[in-house]
């Protein structure tokens, strides 16, 4: 069994390769990655852990984005105040993004570090992406 | 380790070396180097101002006009027509002109101002992962030839949808997105490069963009017809030559409104209609949802309604900027591809962000890095310089 990582570790660990999740535009142009689990992650973490993973992205983000009456009441009220009202509060949507950054630590600590692995959150590569990063496993020997 | 510079302990003696720092091998003549903003190196043709807040396109001299016109005639109607106004007619006029004619600026301010939806540009590795998707797809071609434009296709809504590769920026766009040739960036849901705003008009900022010209379009008519009004009034009395001679001011503004309330009229009507369809003037003009093109024609992404697509466009919710202008650059961060062509040597600025302190002066030269698969016609830029560093 592969020796459990830290996240502190994983810093001082060699980078073997990265894997990309790339997005899936089928239902439009909102922010929603591929659960397709990529082959590289085979031999590292379980295919249902991965893609329970990406659904809750998936869901965070449509959370964001979710036109309805909150996101109308929060833009009509930006509107009549000529926007300044973000001054002194965040939009929904960055209410979000800081749920989506502490749900990837939580997810790396408890999850993906211990296998060796460390996802990137996506608001860093313009939510293009999410990157996987695939530290060397020196425990079990080189590959 | 320091100087070894022998000294005789003096009042006015050196400190040997600064220990502020936590690495005692500064050299002490080197100042602890400032991280740099993201802004700093950004790879597009954009301008920056108040320390990355403001973000605009290069050319910015229409702009400018567009603020003296709207400043300069708003200005002549509230000093010389209303005085007239609210004495004869009411106060309630100078009022709602004051407020159309702040909500105009404000406005102008927020559309040029903002980052309009810039996707950022790869990094070197997803570029080099996208690179080997593509070669895997396409079969290995030989050394200079150009592989055809690559295209992805994806189903939306029952519509088939061709995303293109930006050699630019090494990233397959998203749908809606385009990138623009004035500020070399790809925007997301790109509309059009507005040059009288100063900068792209994309999704963050289309609201701003429309709002601004819905309220312009009220402030040039409601300025023409309160300036023909108090020349009208004035001519009852004084007769009509010297109404005209009591107030020039009035005939500058009536020819600025005539002439610029039919294009700006003219245009909110254009953008209500693109709104209310869901569509971008980058569509509309390329006809890419028109049924001229097609029986089974139709734009996957309108919600169906024209009050939804209404509220979806001004009222939704407004995304976050992606290029975070104002943080810091860390040192072990990846810096995405700032040359498209020939050099390999990143700027200097860049190579010094990466150096630790007190190593800085030095320029390095970085190695080419064949990270990139050979075809493309992008040199081999952007690679963490770490192993030029003689450590």
């Amino acid at each position: 069994m592969a020796e459990t990582h830290s996240l502190q570790d994983l810093r001082q660990a060699a980078v073997a390769s990265k894997v990309f999740v790339q997005r899936d535009y089928t239902s439009g142009t909102i922010c929603k990655f591929q659960t397709k689990f990529p082959a590289e992650l085979e031999s590292r973490i379980d295919k249902v852990q991965f893609e329970e993973t990406i659904q809750t992205l998936n869901n965070l983000y449509a959370e964001a984005e979710k036109l309805g009456g909150r996101s109308y009441l929060e833009g009509c009220l930006a509107c009549l105040t000529a926007y300044t009202i973000f001054l002194c509060m965040e939009t929904h949507y960055e209410k979000v993004l800081k749920k989506i950054a502490k749900f990837i630590q939580e997810q790396n600590e408890k999850i993906y570090a211990p296998l060796g692995l460390l996802l990137t959150d996506p608001i860093e590569r313009g939510l293009r992406v999410v990157e996987i990063t695939i530290f060397e496993d020196r425990s079990i020997g080189s590959r | 380790m320091h100087l070894g510079v022998e000294e005789p302990i003096r009042e006015c003696q050196y400190n040997q070396i600064c220990t502020h720092n936590s690495s005692p091998m500064d050299t002490p003549h080197i100042k602890k180097k400032k991280n740099k903003r993201k802004w700093q190196v950004f790879p597009g043709r954009n301008r920056f101002y108040c320390n990355g807040r403001i973000m605009m396109a290069k050319q910015t001299g229409v702009f400018y006009l567009t603020m003296v016109l709207i400043l300069v005639t708003s200005g002549l109607f509230f000093a010389f027509d209303c005085p007239f106004l609210a004495s004869n007619l009411t106060p309630a006029i100078p009022a709602i002109g004051g407020v159309l004619f702040v909500f105009v600026m404000g406005m102008l301010l927020r559309a040029s101002f903002s980052d309009p939806g810039v996707l950022p540009r790869a990094t070197p590795e997803e570029a080099a992962d996208i690179e080997r998707q593509i070669d895997a797809n396409n079969g290995p071609s030989g050394p200079g030839y150009r592989p055809p434009p690559r295209t992805r296709e994806v189903l939306i809504n029952g519509q088939t949808v061709k995303l293109k590769y930006c050699f630019t920026c090494k990233i397959f766009r998203p749908p809606r997105a385009s990138h623009c040739s004035l500020c070399d960036n790809c925007v997301d849901r790109f509309d059009h490069h507005c040059p009288w705003v100063g900068n792209c008009v994309g999704r963050r900022n289309y609201r701003f963009f429309y709002l601004f010209i819905l309220s312009l379009s009220f402030l040039t008519i409601f300025i023409f017809a309160f300036v023909i009004t108090h020349v009208i009034l004035r001519s009852n009395r004084t007769g009509f030559l010297s109404a005209l001679k009591d107030s020039p001011a009035s005939v500058l503004e009536v020819v600025v409104c005539f002439f610029s309330v039919w294009s700006i009229v003219g245009l909110s009507g254009f953008h209500t209609y693109l709104i209310s369809s869901n569509q971008t003037t980058n569509e509309d003009i390329k006809g890419s949802w028109s049924s001229k093109r097609g029986k089974g024609n139709y734009n996957p992404y309108s919600y169906g309604n024209f009050i939804t697509n209404c509220c979806a466009a001004l009222c939704g919710p407004l995304p976050p900027s992606l290029i975070d202008r104002r943080g810091f650059i860390q040192p072990d961060t990846p810096q995405p591809a700032t040359q498209t062509n020939g050099t390999s040597a990143c700027p200097p600025n860049q190579v010094q962000s990466h150096m630790g302190p007190g190593r800085g002066g030095s320029s390095l030269r970085r190695e080419p890095q064949t990270s990139l698969s050979p075809d493309t016609s992008s040199s081999s830029s952007g690679e963490i310089p770490r192993c030029s560093q003689a450590s």
